[in-house]
């Protein structure tokens, strides 16, 4: 159940299917529930041309695998798979990838949407936007309705 | 006592450096304590976190000695 944190680039569906041939037996999951998050090119009308994600590797680390153990308390998962990247990203860069293999897809879209929303409320990430010459910091994230609270 | 400070994103960038170390006389002062200490003419907004040893806690939490402090502002990561 990998939490992994990087700096560079990386393929979701790469991963995902890397994943599941060495780390999934087959049969084991009736469902399996991806959440990929990238870059877009535009953020409130004004084009991104790039984005830094800072973060505090080890507090973002075991935020992310407290919120990972909170939800295998709540759902039946068998496998999850969280990665994060930071650094300097560009538009279309996968940012986020939260996938959860379970029995059930209830169980699956669950447990997906729990840790999204804990790791984008908890873990310790800051996007800084690049327009041109101006750099902008982003304050907050949108909020998820309907996701319980830790 | 010995105190590791890190900052954040828009705070580092207002304090102007990613880490400190500092040796403080006061024993027991808290997280808003040792800030205004360090940091005492640059104001710590109202909306900051503060972590010790890597896990949330409050700006009245009790820093003490070895603690590593990090003082930032609301995460946006995902």
């Amino acid at each position: 159940m990998p939490v992994i944190l990087q700096d560079f680039e990386f393929s979701p569906y790469q991963r995902l299917q890397e994943y599941e041939e060495q780390c999934c037996k087959p049969g084991e999951s009736g469902a399996t529930v991806n959440f990929i998050g990238s870059l877009r090119d535009m953020h409130e009308g004004s084009p991104v041309e790039a984005m830094t994600i800072e973060c505090y590797p080890d507090m973002a680390l075991q935020e992310i695998e407290q919120v990972c153990e909170e939800s295998a308390k709540q759902w039946q998962i068998h496998h999850f798979l969280v990665m994060h990247r930071y650094g300097r990203v560009e538009p279309g860069d996968a940012l986020v990838l939260v996938a959860i293999w379970s029995t059930h897809r209830q169980q699956a879209f669950d447990a997906c949407r729990y840790i999204i929303h804990h790791l984008k409320h908890k873990a310790p990430f800051w996007k800084q936007e690049h327009h041109g010459d101006n750099n902008r910091w982003l304050e907050s994230n949108t909020n998820d309705e309907g996701v319980g609270q830790c | 006592m010995s105190i590791t400070i890190k900052y954040f994103a828009s705070l580092r960038e207002a304090v102007g450096q990613a880490e400190q170390q500092c040796q403080i006389s006061a024993v027991g002062c808290n997280a808003a304590e040792l800030w205004a200490q360090i940091n005492g003419s640059i104001a710590l907004p109202d909306n900051s976190l503060v972590a010790i040893n890597k896990n949330y806690a409050s700006l009245d939490a009790r820093v003490n000695d070895g603690d590593e402090v990090a003082f930032f502002p609301p995460v946006t990561g995902g």
